[in-house]
């Protein structure tokens, strides 16, 4: 069968007990966790071969989780995330959480032959762009400095994960909650209000010439750039 | 999160080159207090905090143990915009902690933490605008009259005009450090300024009135200008006041606004106007903390005198302005007692514990006093149950002392110290014998 030796990660606790059947039964060796801490205390010495986030049972909680592994590990582990057939918006900008999911409840068939693609090239390192580009604005995201017209912009780590997460998706419209959820993760609960504040800053930060980068679009939200319809 | 933001902030460091790392923390009366460290202690600092002895800083000395510990806050790193070229500064403001790691009870900023997450735990965020009024002057000498830069009014351009240039200036700093400026203005006074900041959630905006009060100085200071948040250092003209703009936030939802009420309040914002005016006079010693501060308060100045709201009279204490048309994000209150010689974090807290005294008992709004209460006697005050605010710091301090809400705001250690402090401050001030008794009295008693 599929098992390949490496110890998989099982996020969250209780494991939902059709997922641990069927993990055992197609051969893979796992562990559950209930945090990025714990996955790491119990990390065996090759690491992990990949993990599998249940989303089905509290979405915000277990996205936090991803978050977090995806910040702590820069390595890019193979992250499966299952989710119900209600929760599909729920990927909706968050391509870079997670590699593959599936929808619970699932066809053991097919939940193995999807452990079985994510897992085929583990071990090729994963390389990812250092550098963001809009017009002038460069992002540079190795070493977290963000130039304006080759002019170095200081900014609050916020405000640069803010213009990051705006700059990778130029031309769209985010609504408050939207960019909260986004940017700041559901560990944060300032409140939406927030985002205005800190888009405000970002403005004046980038200076008048640069300010409208990010528009307003009224009664919706911000957008970045031009729109993609050109209007 | 917070590895992350360490790491940026150590990655920007070594990036821009920075030479100096300033801490920044505030003293029991508001005064900016730093001390600064190379970038090598930064990483360390920032794990485990910075032990100093707390027994320097004024409220913070207790007799057993002296020692804190100082954590800066990464999500306020800040480069200086006033450093040289290829020697950036850099800013960051810190909690104290004790040296066990529980929150020093001595720290302006912690009680404010304190205040704003009680309020969150509700799901409000309380959210502040200040307009902030000061003076610029020419550098007194100790024993001078202050000597205003022009004699302009209101709105002037000034053909002359050296202050704005200042203000131009100031404001550029204050964008640059990530402070966003609504509007600035000469206002009324001779050399008087106004500059009005954006809202933002209450902590954010107190570290920002911190910024503020040390840029606008350090901008006049370079050129040769003295500038002051004394509350009245002009006898007969407008004193310097700190309007604050509150609303609280459910979300995306602003708790204050109902489209069905007449004045668009909510029940949670009459509420919390209730508290504020109900615990107006007990948390005055803390919004206007100083012996200078009640010579503001009197009538005749556009200063507050009566506790008492309207929506559109400026001698009430609190105004509610009328917001702009279908953006139900604007309505607030005005309070408008503070004064910006204030330490922020505590004024912030006590006027969020007051309101949200009024929202947790239900309070009832009293109604509206919409009519010139500076024309009317005390008996027919009397008459609408309307009292004036403390007269003195004095008046002000002995009715903090039996209040069990500011006691619970400020937490044991400062409201102790405060009043202590304050106690000795109105001391020295009655035991002077000032120019308006010579005057009056030498010659003809």
């Amino acid at each position: 069968m599929a098992a390949t030796g490496g110890m998989l990660a099982v996020y969250a606790i209780p494991v939902a007990p059709e997922l641990a059947r069927v993990l055992d039964l197609a051969g893979y060796a796992w562990k559950g966790v209930t945090s990025v801490d714990e996955a790491a205390e119990h990390e065996p010495a090759d690491g992990w071969q990949g993990v599998i986030v249940d989303c089905t049972g509290d979405p915000e909680a277990a996205w936090a989780f991803t978050r977090t592994l995806r910040k702590a590990d820069s390595a890019a582990i193979k992250v499966l995330v299952l989710i119900g057939g209600g929760q599909l918006s729920d990927l909706d900008l968050r391509d870079e959480l997670f590699d593959d999911f599936c929808l619970s409840p699932f066809h053991p068939s097919e939940f193995e032959a999807r452990m079985r693609h994510l897992l085929w090239n583990t071990r090729e390192v994963m390389t990812r762009a250092d550098l963001v580009e809009y017009g002038e604005l460069l992002l540079n995201l190795e070493t977290y400095q963000a130039t304006i017209s080759k002019r170095p912009l200081d900014l609050t780590y916020m405000e640069y994960e803010l213009l990051k997460f705006l700059a990778q998706n130029p031309g769209k419209v985010f609504t408050r909650e939207m960019l909260l959820s986004r940017v700041w993760g559901y560990e944060y609960y300032g409140g939406a209000r927030t985002v205005d504040v800190h888009i405000r800053r970002l403005r004046a930060k980038l200076g008048e010439e640069h300010a409208n980068l990010i528009q307003t679009v009224r009664s919706v939200g911000y957008r970045f750039g031009q729109s993609r319809w050109g209007t | 999160m917070l590895d992350q933001q360490r790491d940026y902030v150590l990655r920007t460091v070594e990036e821009r080159g920075v030479r100096l790392v300033r801490l920044w923390f505030t003293d029991v009366l508001g005064n900016l207090k730093s001390f600064a460290i190379s970038p090598a202690e930064l990483e360390n600092a920032l794990e485990d905090g910075m032990t100093f002895d707390g027994s320097s800083i004024d409220g913070f000395s207790r007799i057993q143990e002296a020692d804190v510990l100082a954590i800066p806050d990464p999500d306020t790193f800040e480069i200086i915009p006033w450093g040289e070229a290829g020697a950036a500064e850099a800013r960051v403001f810190c909690d104290i902690h004790n040296l066990d790691g529980l929150p020093f009870s001595g720290d302006p900023r912690q009680v404010l933490r304190r205040n704003a997450d009680a309020a969150r735990e509700l799901g409000y965020t309380f959210f502040l605008a200040p307009d902030i009024e000061f003076f610029y002057f020419e550098p007194p000498e100790k024993g001078d009259k202050p000597k205003p830069l022009d004699n302009d009014g209101f709105f002037d351009l000034g053909t002359r005009d050296a202050a704005g240039d200042l203000r131009k200036q100031t404001i550029r700093k204050l964008e640059q450090l990530g402070i966003p400026v609504e509007y600035s203005f000469h206002e009324d006074s001779p050399s008087q300024q106004e500059i009005d900041l954006r809202h933002t959630d209450a902590l954010t905006m107190a570290d920002s009135v911190m910024t503020f009060r040390l840029v606008v100085k350090e901008v006049a200071a370079n050129q040769g200008v003295h500038a002051t948040f004394m509350p009245k250092p002009l006898e007969g003209v407008q004193g310097s006041g700190m309007h604050l703009h509150m609303s609280l936030f459910r979300g995306e939802e602003n708790a204050f606004y109902d489209p069905s009420d007449p004045y668009n309040l909510s029940p949670v914002a009459k509420a919390f106007m209730a508290g504020l005016l109900r615990h107006a006079a007990e948390i005055t010693a803390i919004t206007n903390q100083t012996v200078n501060s009640y010579k503001r308060l009197v009538p005749g100045f556009e200063a507050p005198v009566h506790v008492s709201w309207a929506r559109n009279n400026r001698s009430g204490l609190i105004r509610v302005p009328i917001a702009k048309k279908g953006n139900p994000t604007a309505t607030r209150i005005e309070y408008r007692s503070p004064d910006p010689a204030c330490n922020p974090y505590l004024a912030f807290s006590v006027l969020l514990a007051a309101g949200m005294r009024g929202v947790a008992e239900g309070y009832e709004l009293p109604e509206e006093a919409d009519a010139n209460l500076f024309e009317m006697d005390d008996a027919a005050l009397a008459k609408l149950g309307i009292n004036q605010l403390p007269q003195s710091l004095a008046d002000a301090l002995k009715v903090m002392e039996g209040s069990e809400l500011v006691q619970e705001a400020l937490g044991e250690h400062i409201f102790e110290w405060f009043l202590r402090n304050k106690r000795r401050e109105w001391r020295d001030y009655k035991t002077h014998v000032s120019q308006f008794e010579m005057d009056r009295y030498l010659r003809s008693i």
